[in-house]
């Protein structure tokens, strides 16, 4: 893979941002988008816009095919069965919500357990907690070790028989941390629990093999990974989603109305209600065109090179301090002294390397790593060794900067 | 070494040394207006304590957790909204609130002092509500009591 090459494709990186070239540090919150994308959008919006499954015109032909198209891509990317199997959402948040109001509700009641990770984003969070709410399940915690990862013993012993849902990360947003999940999927299964991933920070950086962790729903979005905002993606196994209600009706999902009651269409439609995200789809099939052409294990293994680079460079910084295992995805998230990271994310902005600084959408991991919030880099196949030496050269500056105003 | 004007615009003397040696910093004991408010997009946090007597704000004090703007303006207002009548409290937020926005403001009979020190905020958008979060902490509990 030649980097050179693969950031001529993105034209938002050939820009100057407050004086100095653009470092874009910030693809685990949103990644950039190459040409390949933009224009398959726009030409979609230039010739073939139209409304999919209904039109007997030739436009609403090519529409459907292109949305239809793109569901077929989704699902030889993440190797799924059918595309029956895989579900067009807005992003992972309302992945997540479909999984936990429609299966949840449905399958968990009171006495029963949810087993997530402090680890987890927010809305990986929140849709237990409420299905634990109106349930009267209970919503439990695996232990994590002192680097954040996974300990599979703890996973024995937290799932139990009365688990009837757990539901863990791929990859940390904020650790880096890789997740064992085909190994707590059998464990789960094991216990007649299903598996949920959150595969939001896996997706556009690794291989994912549904069949292969035998995961019963996968969820992901894809302005992650070089596609458009408000697209996304729940995959869950057939016979599961069989038996699953929607939970948005109207327009698209239905197969019959009458004056009481009506019947759905069947999958993957009857969980598509309302005209879909159709431009959205069809830039998330030409992202995954881009990323396979690329490949995604040259993808993991740049990436892989990347944040240990910056590991490295980081120990060279007295003050700072790496939160996360060693073995990680190519992400950093560190505090540097005294500095708040807001003010950390400010200076470094001054010097065009845009970085992340809050809590990521992660309050009990801040609450569980004994921080109010922090600073993260995250790298993509865009990224070069020479970004992550002006990254830290901006932190150094920071640090002095600081250090002055504070002397 | 300087990171040029622009940083220095925000990151002015003053602001620092209130960073550095909070004001009012602490809690108040009796009978107090108390206000807890956080910013949920960047976990900043503020635990404002008032005390209010005749319809004027007689002590004031803060604890919380935040970056070098949001702690230093809550030193700031602290100290500002001492000894104010609760309506005059009220307009000095709003001609906060203008600053902030980088809005023409007329401070009147207010003596701005350091707050003065918080306009170049304006130019961060990203950091105006570090800087609004304590004044609406503050405007909040007011406008309860009245």
């Amino acid at each position: 893979m030649n980097v050179q090459e693969v950031r001529k494709m993105f034209p938002i990186l050939d820009q100057e941002v407050n004086g100095h070239p653009l470092v874009y540090l910030d693809s685990a919150a949103t990644s950039q988008k190459p040409v390949q994308v933009i224009e398959a959008i726009n030409d979609y919006y230039r010739r073939y816009n139209s409304n999919v499954h209904r039109g007997v015109h030739t436009l609403g032909t090519w529409a459907t095919d292109g949305y239809e198209g793109a569901r077929e891509k989704v699902r030889a990317f993440i190797n799924a069965s059918s595309t029956e199997e895989v579900i067009f959402t807005r992003g992972t948040t309302t992945a997540i919500n479909l999984v936990a109001s429609s299966y949840g509700r449905e399958n968990v009641g009171p006495g029963d357990e949810i087993v997530i990770t402090p680890m987890e984003h927010h809305s990986n969070i929140i849709p237990w907690q409420q299905v634990a709410r109106t349930t009267g399940a209970t919503l439990k915690y695996l232990p994590l070790q002192k680097d954040g990862s996974i300990n599979l013993e703890d996973v024995e012993n937290t799932v139990t028989d009365k688990t009837k849902i757990v539901s863990i990360m791929q990859v940390s947003n904020v650790l880096g941390a890789i997740n064992p999940i085909k190994e707590i999927t059998e464990i789960a299964h094991k216990h007649g629990a299903v598996m949920v991933v959150d595969g939001a920070q896996s997706t556009p950086h690794m291989k994912v093999d549904v069949k292969d962790l035998d995961c019963d729903f996968f969820a992901f979005s894809g302005h992650k990974m070089c596609g458009p905002t408000g697209i996304g993606v729940l995959y869950g196994k057939k016979a599961l989603l069989e038996k699953m209600e929607p939970i948005e009706f109207g327009g698209e999902m239905i197969d019959f109305v009458g004056l009481q009651e009506s019947t759905w269409k069947e999958l993957p439609w009857k969980f598509e209600g309302g005209t879909p995200i159709i431009a959205g789809a069809i830039g998330l099939g030409a992202a995954i065109d881009f990323l396979q052409e690329i490949g995604l294990e040259n993808i993991e293994a740049h990436e892989h090179k990347l944040g240990q680079y910056a590991l490295s460079r980081l120990s060279e910084v007295e003050g700072v301090e790496v939160y996360g295992p060693q073995k990680r995805a190519g992400l950093v998230t560190f505090n540097c002294d005294d500095v708040h990271p807001h003010d950390v994310a400010t200076v470094l902005d001054a010097e065009g390397v845009a970085v992340r600084a809050g809590h990521h959408c992660a309050q009990p991991l801040m609450k569980w790593l004994d921080v109010t919030a922090t600073a993260r880099a995250s790298f993509y196949l865009y990224n070069t060794e020479e970004d992550v030496d002006a990254f830290v050269k901006a932190l150094i500056k920071t640090k002095e900067y600081f250090g002055n105003v504070f002397g | 070494m300087s990171l040029g004007n622009q940083l220095d615009t925000l990151y002015r003397q003053v602001i620092m040394d209130h960073y550095k040696n909070p004001r009012n910093r602490g809690t108040l004991d009796g009978d107090t207006l108390s206000v807890n408010m956080n910013n949920p997009t960047c976990g900043d946090r503020i635990e404002l304590q008032m005390k209010v007597e005749d319809g004027k704000v007689t002590d004031a004090k803060f604890n919380g957790e935040g970056c070098s703007i949001s702690l230093s303006s809550a030193s700031m207002m602290t100290q500002a909204v001492k000894g104010l009548e609760i309506d005059d409290a009220l307009k000095l937020s709003e001609i906060f609130s203008s600053m902030m926005l980088g809005k023409e403001f007329d401070e009147g009979d207010f003596d701005l002092g350091d707050i003065e020190a918080l306009q170049g905020v304006a130019k961060f958008p990203a950091r105006i509500k570090c800087a609004t979060l304590a004044w609406k902490a503050m405007e909040k509990g007011l406008k309860e009591k009245e």
